[in-house]
């Protein structure tokens, strides 16, 4: 039979290509007829996406993940290495229990095509796997070019990003300890949307958090694209002024132009230019490459990738569905690790669905829950739960739901929020991962 | 160097070959509403050991729900509970806690 023969040449095929082996058991070998999910990304989205499609098809579906690294570094929680309150390995988590437990093929390689009218992806080493369900999670492309003189600062490890965790988190934390007492730290925020709305605000605390203990005459300056605060604003504000006052300033409506590595400098369209030690300058996203260069990207002047909110299918290519910070998100939707392991679980609830024949879930549901370290241990909080609305075709906030910490911002509550932010991380890397 | 590619054909439009003790549909949407808890929860409602955020597996159906009731009136305070249980219909917790309620602790 067709089926039993492609399966078996998949799995002969990975092996005779050195990569990962394919960790199926005799027993699901001999169901006759396997269906193939491929997975692109290895983030919140694609991982959580590879496990569960394992898991709600009671492993009857195949699964290959492709993602070219050996590690999940987790970008929340990576403030803190920022900080100094937590080490990158603290963030840092292996990928193998996806193969180990559920049964996912690994591939260590980087998805260089996609084919999706034949349905196949070619890898970086020449590989192609074919696949009846393609699921890309790339993840951001940060527009470098769109800030004169950045991209050329950032390959020179000079202005740098870090908003991909990994080596540039290590590198921006080396930055900060080398930097004299008295200078000041820089972050620029693009206008949104941008991944991780409060991310920015949170790494300014972080920084002036290692200041006030390090380096009490140094300053954080945040110029923010956007004309507030984007995302827990009163909050932020609040611990600004009482925790952080003469610390962190704070400049509204500033759009970055130009960098110059060599002078420190920061050039606006409107206000004059500002001179710092350490710059973190943030341009604006769009959506990974491969999503880019497949076409997928059909939204917000090719920024964003357009879905069918009710199972993440691409609405530029069938059968590619669409994960993750690299969507056009819908209202008040954002682009979160947290969001991205929902879209996730959807997403794959609505394959198992099609490939099992059934018709797909009619109201599909996501929560999201952000944390933000304001030190190395209190925690303010945005959270939310988003229903499908069929007859809008998208996803909006159930009304009465969600909300943000209280105002007050007790220290017993706080610290019971980072107690919990901890424990969130922890899950749902074991949620996304294991 | 000549390099080996193959193509790793898919069993196109494949449909999956469901046994009689498998899933129904109804069973998939309960388990993907049930996952929107997992993210903080852990997978199949088992926390990571050690976590303040409590495991769900195996916990009684009715005590689920009435701790949810508690947290959507006010009754019993949260940190984000409060606000992540007023985004669920009654009926969608009966079965998210019904879920729970049969998974191994």
């Amino acid at each position: 039979m067709i089926a039993r023969r492609s399966f078996i040449q998949s799995s002969a095929a990975l092996s005779m290509l050195g990569l990962a082996g394919c960790a199926t058991t005799p027993s699901e070998q001999a169901i006759p007829a396997k269906a193939r999910v491929v997975v692109i990304g290895g983030g919140y989205g694609g991982a959580t996406a590879a496990k569960y499609v394992r898991l709600l098809s009671d492993y009857k579906i195949d699964v290959v993940l492709i993602e070219p690294s050996d590690m999940f570094v987790s970008c929340p929680i990576s403030n803190l290495v920022i900080g100094g309150s937590k080490q990158i390995k603290d963030v840092t988590s292996a990928y193998g229990g996806l193969s180990k437990n559920h049964g996912v093929t690994m591939v260590k390689d980087m998805a260089t095509d996609i084919d999706a009218t034949r349905r196949i992806v070619t890898l970086a080493r020449g590989a192609q796997i074919g696949y009846d369900k393609l699921i890309v999670s790339p993840g951001i492309d940060l527009l470098l070019g769109s800030i004169e003189g950045l991209r050329e600062a950032s390959d020179a490890g000079q202005i740098l990003q870090a908003w991909k965790a990994g080596a540039e988190t290590v590198a921006l934390r080396k930055q900060l300890i080398d930097m004299a007492d008295g200078g000041t730290f820089a972050i620029t925020i693009p206008v949104a949307p941008y991944r991780c709305p409060p991310g920015p605000y949170e790494r300014a605390c972080q920084v002036a958090w290692y200041f006030k203990q390090a380096k009490p005459k140094s300053k954080v300056l945040i110029l923010d694209g956007n004309p507030d605060v984007t995302s827990k604003a009163a909050l932020f504000k609040k611990v600004w002024a009482e925790q952080y006052k003469g610390i962190i300033e704070y400049r509204n409506s500033h759009n970055v132009t130009a960098v110059d590595a060599k002078t420190g400098t920061i050039k606006f369209d409107v206000q004059e230019d500002v001179k710092a030690q350490v710059l973190n300058v943030l341009p604006a996203m769009r959506a990974g490459r491969i999503a880019v260069q497949t076409g997928l990207n059909n939204q917000a002047n090719g920024r964003w990738c357009g879905v069918n909110y009710q199972n993440f299918e691409s609405t530029a290519a069938k059968n590619i569905h669409v994960l993750g910070d690299s969507i056009q998100i819908a209202p008040a939707m954002p682009k979160s690790g947290h969001m991205a392991n929902s879209h996730a679980k959807v997403a794959a609830a609505a394959i198992v669905a099609e490939l099992s024949g059934w018709e797909i879930n009619a109201n599909p549901m996501l929560t999201n829950t952000c944390y933000s370290f304001v030190n190395d241990k209190d925690v303010v909080h945005v959270a939310s739960v988003h229903e499908y609305v069929a007859a809008e075709k998208t996803f909006k906030t159930v009304a009465g739901s969600g909300g943000v910490s209280a105002i007050d911002l007790k220290p017993d509550v706080t610290q019971l929020e980072g107690v919990y932010a901890m424990n969130w991380a922890q899950n749902i890397w074991a949620d996304t991962l294991t | 160097m000549k390099s080996i590619v193959l193509i790793l054909t898919a069993a196109l439009a494949t449909v999956l070959h469901i046994s009689a003790q498998a899933q129904t549909v109804q069973d998939l949407n309960i388990r993907s509403l049930a996952a929107t808890c997992a993210n903080c929860h852990g997978t199949n409602g088992k926390a990571q050991d050690g976590s303040a955020v409590v495991s769900l597996a195996g916990l009684p159906r009715d005590y689920i729900v009435a701790q949810m009731a508690a947290f959507k009136s006010g009754a019993r305070s949260a940190t984000v509970m409060h606000q992540l249980a007023k985004g669920y219909s009654d009926a969608q917790i009966e079965q998210i806690a019904g879920y729970f309620a049969a998974q191994k602790k």
